[in-house]
């Protein structure tokens, strides 16, 4: 293996060690230096010197969405702003958006621990990548664009929007690789299709690195028939870094976590617990390498587990399982939870529809949700002239879906394309006043 | 045996002027027609003249679209006429999908669409009451 997987196959003790010795660094050096830091820290009644050891990161507060919003903009720095050579910020769809400042150090750890993410993916400097992810204050786009560079691949910085030139370009530069989300690369090869281009035969795709919203094993299927490519997903936020975090190898089991600079922590949503291993929370991370704007303890609001003994790939670093579930996505009806990964994961399980998908809300006069409605697309497929089959296919997903979420929500099918496709994260849930 | 064509809309508005538009555009007639819908959803079925281009313009619009068999008898048209029929399909335990009807001008006779779980079976049935099959290019072009 070539030295971008040095560090995710480290011995575990080592590894142990310079993680604590980070974890160390980064509590001193925010305290000291991040005025946000200092007063959080001061507010819970803490001290640096308390983190002796790893595990006494418990008794450092969290910090959450709401704490970084109240730091807009720059509340956070650790660093005089001069030497903060860059800025980017999540989009701000609920209040203001989250601000991240990168000194240049923090710029090299960050497109480092992407080219890692990438070359565990499978993406060598032999490659051609297609980076189709918005460029702008969203992390995703510059973010796997330096990290391809550093790891010396061919990148083409695409951005997002503009589907047919993309298409042509990908044909003609034999893009090897392709970086977007997962409903866009679905959303590609239909567009290609439409073009009169068979995804599979007349480009030269082997790879896919999707982010940026969550990609369901069925997604991901789909998306590899489709291209006929393997497909990998990876995970970051711009809270943290941006992407980076973590990525999966080609053996598609779960994500590799770069532990020598992120600290993980599984916790119970509702109490703020620590979890034992293997259970599924709310995943908790500290990024253990950033100058300019350090976060401790951040709860990244997304539901997953740490996969427990090591993966086959023989890189040592521990794996973090897909997201299942947002803590604010969690909509609950009549006292049911539901994520709406769930009602994906029973949508992919029928050929007949399309994982297209929306769900509907609707609301009492006090404001609960009383009413979900799953609207799918129909397939070529699942079209049939028989009145009594379509009727008996709602029912049928209907059901499963009760099976698995003991909700019975209405489901409705859609002509295709009749559902919003998005580059971006896709709108997968509407309030029913708003249609 | 005459091919009908099946159309998925969603029950929104707009959709059916969407597909008499399109196929009016095309120069294709339309010879019969029957909706069937729920709150959710409709199936819009058309006999038309030229059900291959019909398809074909249907499937670029974007819209989902299907051909079907069907078959189309000649019953006179009067009181009982249709009964007849029902009764020769239920002996011969042969399951009706769905049918409909239109008046031929002159209003002589009737014509039945019917789509059934056995075609063939019915196809002798209706030989052996004498019942007369009309076939597809016939109608396309009535």
């Amino acid at each position: 293996m070539n030295d971008w997987h040095n560090m995710d196959c480290v011995d575990r003790e080592e590894l142990a060690e310079l993680r604590e010795q980070k974890l160390l660094n980064t509590v001193k050096w925010a305290y000291q230096n991040s005025p946000f830091y200092r007063e959080k820290f001061q507010n819970n009644s803490v001290t640096p010197e308390e983190v002796k050891e790893l595990k006494n990161i418990t008794r450092l507060p969290f910090t959450t969405k709401s704490d970084l919003r109240e730091s807009y903009p720059f509340k956070l720095a650790a660093v005089p702003m001069e030497q903060i050579v860059r800025i980017h910020a999540s989009s701000g769809t609920t209040g203001k958006p989250i601000v991240a400042g990168y000194t240049k150090n923090d710029l090299v750890e960050w497109s480092r621990l992407v080219a890692r993410t990438c070359a565990l993916a499978g993406v060598t400097s032999r490659d051609t990548a297609q980076v189709s992810f918005g460029y702008g204050l969203f992390t995703g786009g510059f973010g796997l664009h330096y990290g391809l560079e550093y790891l010396e691949a061919t990148v083409v910085p695409f951005s997002s929007g503009n589907t047919e030139r993309q298409l042509s370009l990908m044909k003609d530069f034999q893009t090897t690789v392709l970086v977007s989300t997962p409903s866009f690369a679905l959303y590609m090869a239909e567009a290609a299709r439409e073009m009169g281009l068979d995804p599979k035969k007349d480009y030269s795709l082997r790879l896919g690195l999707f982010g940026g919203e969550p990609c369901s094993e069925n997604m991901r299927r789909e998306i590899e028939n489709q291209w006929g490519i393997t497909a990998t997903v990876n995970y970051g936020l711009t809270e943290v870094v941006g992407p980076g975090v973590s990525g999966e190898c080609t053996c598609q089991e779960g994500m590799h976590l770069h532990e020598d600079s992120f600290i993980e922590e599984i916790i119970d949503p509702a109490t703020g617990e620590s979890l034992p291993e293997g259970e599924s929370g709310e995943l908790v991370l500290t990024p253990i390498f950033k100058e300019g704007f350090p976060v401790i303890r951040y709860r990244t609001g997304d539901i997953t587990r740490i996969i427990p003994g090591n993966c086959r790939c023989g890189h040592t670093t521990r794996r973090m399982d897909y997201i299942t579930g947002r803590t604010d996505d969690m909509i609950i009806v009549k006292g049911v939870n539901l994520f709406p990964s769930q009602v994906e994961e029973v949508l992919s399980g029928f050929k007949e529809v399309s994982p297209h998908y929306r769900l509907v809300l609707h609301r009492s006069d006090k404001g609960f949700v009383k009413d979900v409605e799953v609207q799918v697309e129909l397939t070529p497929e699942g079209f049939t002239d028989s009145f009594q089959e379509l009727e008996k296919l709602e029912q049928n997903i209907k059901n499963r879906i009760r099976s698995t979420i003991s909700l019975a929500p209405r489901v409705k099918l859609m002509e295709p394309k009749s559902l919003e496709r998005t580059t971006g994260k896709s709108r997968r849930i509407v309030e029913g006043e708003d249609l | 045996m005459v091919n009908q064509i099946s159309v998925f809309l969603e029950n929104k508005c707009g959709r059916l002027v969407n597909v008499c538009q399109t196929l009016g555009r095309e120069n294709i007639n339309i010879r019969a027609l029957s909706i069937a819908d729920t709150s959710d959803f409709g199936i819009l079925r058309l006999i038309v003249d030229q059900p291959e281009r019909a398809l074909s313009v249907l499937k670029e619009e974007g819209f989902m679209a299907m051909e079907t068999e069907v078959i189309a008898v000649e019953i006179p048209d009067s009181p009982g006429g249709l009964a007849d029929v029902l009764h020769y399909l239920e002996e011969a335990e042969i399951n009706i999908e769905y049918l409909y009807s239109f008046v031929e001008k002159p209003a002589k006779d009737a014509l039945i669409l019917m789509r059934l779980d056995d075609i063939e079976k019915a196809k002798k049935v209706m030989e052996e009451k004498g019942i007369p099959l009309i076939g597809g290019e016939r109608i396309y072009s009535l």
